[in-house]
C-alpha cells in the first residue's frame, strides 16, 4: 500500500464531484426498498450511513449500525451485472421495407459509469464476465469505459466467502481503492486515470497508523469469514459424484425459481425472443437473462435434456464451480453469497458442494 | 381480407376485456388489421358470427356457457382462452373443492332453483380445444399485445413457464420474502406480469398459477418457517388460480 492518501467523509462529496465533472454517471451503493443495492447517486449522504446488513442464507435485513459509516455493510442485493450486461436489452429491430426487410441495430449509448464502493467480489466478477462477453458489442459498449472505485471490505457478512473463493475482500484491481476508517478512507491509486482524477482534491498522505489500521480491518474481514469453498477446480471431484444422493436431496428443497443465478453476479446465460409490433411492420429481438433453473434452457431439439429439478442444480454447481474452469479458465464462483442470500429455500452453495465432495462445509 | 375477431364473455369480471381495451395506440393498430365482429364490451355484437381469432374471457360455469363455447369452437379459427377464469376456472372455482350440491346455493338465494349453476367452474381447455392459453387475473395488457400480434404476424406464441422471481430479478425489484419475510408465491408463480406485485413492496399472490417447474412443498415449508400456520399456508394457494394449484398438488401427491 505505497503512496496511500487519506480521503475524510466530509471529502467524500468532493471526490463524487470530481468523478461527475469527468464525465461519469456514478453508481453507487443506495438504501431503497429495505435493502442497499448499487443505483445512481449524486451526493454522499445517499450511502447508507450507519447500516449493517444481515445476510443469512434465505435471509436479508438491514440493521442500525453503532458505527456511523457508509460502508459497513458486505454484498449489495445485486452485483454490477445488470449495469454492463442489461437483465433486458433490444439487440436489433427489423422493419419491413418496400422489397423486404432492413435492419437496424439497438446500441447502448449511455454515458460511462463510475462505480462508488465496488467490492472486490463483484469486480472479480466483473473481470469473469469480461471474458465471457470480450466479444458482445452491447456489454462492451457500456463496460469499456467504466471506472471503479473499489471498497476493500472490512464488514463481510455471514454469507460472505470471498477468502476462500480468492477474490477479496481486498480488491485487486480498481482505479482507485478504498478502505474504510471512523473518520474517512485510506485512498490508494491503482491506474493512471484514478490518478489523475484525484489530483485536483491535493489529498494528504496517509499516517503509518491509517494504512496499518485498514490493512488490519481487512484482514479481520478476511478472519472473520467461516464458509468456504474446495479449492480450485473441481470439474473432476464432481464429476465423480454425478450419481449422490445429495442432488436429490436439494431437490426436495429447490424451488427452481432461477433466483441464484439472476443475483449470482457472473451467471451469463440468456435467451433471446421477437416482439412483433402492432401495425405488423417490424419486430424487436431483445435478449434477456434466462437461467439453468428455468423452463426451456435445457430444451434442445424438441426434447427437455433435464426436466427434473436435481438435475437443473446439479447442472448449476457443477458448472459454476467446475466446467467453468475448462470454459474460461477460472472459477465461475466469486464467494459474494448472493445465491444463498437471495435463495428463499436458503439453500447454501458451500453447504452443498461439502457435502456432495464429502468435505467440512467451514474453515472453523 | 382482414381477419375476424371475436372478443367473448363467460363467468368472468371483464378485467381482461379491459386489459385488451386499455392498449392505447397499439389497440388502435390493432383494430387496422383486423375486422372486430364481436366484441360487445367495445360495441359490435355478432355472436354467432365465424372469426378467424376468438379471444374467450371466462370459466364455463353453466350449462348454457358449455353449449356456447362449443358453438363459438365450431365456428372459430384460432381459439386463445384470457386470464385465470378461462385458463384455471377462476376465483369462482373455490367451489369445485367444497362439497357438490346445492346447499350454498340455498344459502346464497332466496329462490335457488331458478339459478342454474354447473357443479364444477372450468377452464375453457376442459371443454374444447385451446391453441394458446394467457394466465394471469388479469391477463398483461403487454403480453396479450405480444401474444396478438405474433398470431396474426403468422408466429407461434408461448407465454414463459419460468417463474416470476426472474422477471422480478429482471427489474431489479427487492425480494420480499428474503428481505421482509413477506409470503410471496412468486417463486412458484408463472412469469408473465413483470412482478408487479413484489414492484409494489408486495408478496406474489399467484394470479398467473403454478410455473412449469414449482415446488409447493418446499415453499410451503418456507412459509411455515415464517411462522405461517397450516391453515393460513393453504389460503395463500386457495386463491385466484386455486384449482391450478390443486391439480399440481393432487398430481405430485
Amino acid at each position: 500500500m505505497t503512496h496511500a492518501l487519506f480521503l475524510p467523509h466530509a471529502r467524500l462529496d468532493d471526490l463524487i464531484r470530481q468523478v461527475q465533472s469527468a464525465g461519469y454517471r456514478v453508481i453507487g451503493p443506495k438504501l431503497e426498498a429495505g435493502v442497499i443495492h448499487y443505483a445512481e447517486l449524486n451526493v454522499a449522504a445517499e450511502l447508507p450511513w450507519g447500516w449493517q446488513a444481515e445476510q443469512t442464507p434465505g435471509r436479508y435485513r438491514l440493521h442500525r449500525s453503532q458505527q456511523t459509516l457508509a460502508f459497513a455493510w458486505a454484498a449489495p442485493a445485486q452485483g454490477l451485472k445488470p449495469w454492463f450486461f442489461a437483465p433486458v436489452e433490444p439487440l436489433w429491430r427489423l422493419r419491413r421495407t418496400p422489397d423486404g426487410f432492413g435492419l437496424e441495430p439497438c446500441l447502448p449509448d449511455a454515458k460511462p459509469i463510475a462505480v462508488l464502493g465496488a467490492r472486490a467480489c463483484d469486480l472479480a466478477a466483473v473481470a469473469r464476465q469480461d471474458r465471457i462477453l470480450e466479444h458482445d458489442p452491447h456489454y462492451q459498449a457500456r463496460r469499456q469505459d467504466a471506472l471503479f472505485i473499489a471498497l476493500h471490505c472490512t464488514h463481510p457478512a455471514a454469507s460472505c466467502f470471498c477468502t476462500s473463493a480468492g477474490t477479496g475482500p481486498r480488491a485487486s484491481r480498481f482505479d482507485l481503492g478504498l478502505t474504510e476508517l471512523d473518520t474517512g478512507f485510506v485512498l490508494e491509486v491503482g491506474s493512471p486515470r484514478g490518478g489523475k482524477l484525484i489530483e485536483p482534491l491535493a489529498l494528504a498522505g496517509a499516517t503509518a497508523d491509517q494504512i496499518q489500521a485498514a490493512q488490519t480491518a481487512v484482514a479481520a474481514a478476511a478472519a472473520q469469514q467461516t464458509r468456504r469453498l474446495p479449492a480450485g477446480d473441481l470439474a473432476g471431484r464432481l464429476a465423480a459424484c454425478i450419481d449422490h444422493p445429495r442432488w436429490d436431496a436439494v431437490a426436495q428443497r429447490c424451488l427452481a425459481c432461477g433466483n441464484c443465478t439472476q443475483a449470482c453476479p457472473t451467471c451469463f446465460c440468456h435467451a433471446r425472443r421477437e416482439t412483433a409490433s402492432a401495425d405488423g411492420q417490424s419486430a424487436e429481438h431483445s435478449r434477456h437473462w434466462d437461467s439453468c433453473f428455468g423452463e426451456l434452457h435445457g430444451h434442445l431439439a424438441g426434447f427437455q435434456v433435464r426436466p427434473q429439478t436435481a438435475q437443473r442444480y446439479r447442472q448449476w454447481l457443477t458448472h459454476k464451480l467446475g466446467n467453468w474452469w475448462a470454459q474460461f479458465g477460472a472459477s465461475g464462483c466469486v464467494g459474494c453469497g448472493r445465491c444463498l442470500t437471495w435463495c428463499p429455500a436458503g439453500i447454501d452453495l458451500t453447504e452443498e458442494v461439502a457435502a456432495v465432495l464429502g468435505e467440512a462445509p467451514c474453515g472453523r | 381480407m382482414k381477419p375476424r375477431l371475436g372478443v367473448y364473455k363467460f363467468t368472468s369480471c371483464d378485467g381482461c376485456q379491459l386489459a385488451l381495451l386499455n392498449q392505447g395506440a397499439d389497440l388502435l393498430a390493432l383494430l387496422d388489421r383486423v375486422e372486430l365482429v364481436h366484441f360487445p364490451e367495445a360495441g359490435p355484437s355478432a355472436p354467432e358470427a365465424a372469426v378467424d381469432l376468438a379471444l374467450i374471457e371466462g370459466s364455463i360455469s353453466t350449462p348454457e356457457e358449455a353449449e356456447r363455447i362449443r358453438g363459438i369452437r365450431a365456428r372459430a379459427g384460432h381459439l386463445v382462452a384470457l386470464g385465470a377464469c378461462a385458463t384455471a376456472g377462476g376465483i369462482q372455482a373455490l367451489r369445485n373443492a367444497t362439497e357438490a350440491g346445492s346447499a350454498w346455493r340455498a344459502a346464497l338465494y332466496p329462490q335457488p332453483e331458478f339459478i342454474a349453476t354447473a357443479e364444477r367452474s372450468l377452464p375453457v381447455s376442459a371443454l374444447v380445444p385451446v391453441d394458446l392459453e394467457l394466465f394471469g387475473c388479469p391477463v398483461d395488457g403487454r403480453q396479450l399485445m405480444a401474444a396478438l400480434n405474433t398470431v396474426l404476424a403468422g408466429g407461434r406464441y408461448r407465454p414463459s413457464g419460468d417463474s416470476v422471481c426472474g422477471e422480478c430479478k429482471q427489474a431489479g425489484h427487492a425480494c420480499v420474502l428474503v428481505s421482509r419475510g413477506e409470503p410471496c408465491l412468486g417463486p412458484v408463480t408463472r412469469a408473465g406480469c413483470g412482478a408487479l406485485c413484489p414492484g409494489q413492496g408486495r408478496g406474489c399472490y399467484g394470479c398467473f398459477g403454478p410455473s412449469a417447474q414449482a415446488n409447493l412443498a418446499s415453499l410451503k415449508a418456507v412459509f411455515a418457517g415464517l411462522g405461517l400456520s397450516d391453515a393460513e399456508i393453504g389460503r395463500r394457494f386457495a386463491f385466484i388460480t386455486a384449482e391450478a394449484f390443486r391439480a399440481l398438488e393432487q398430481k405430485h401427491g
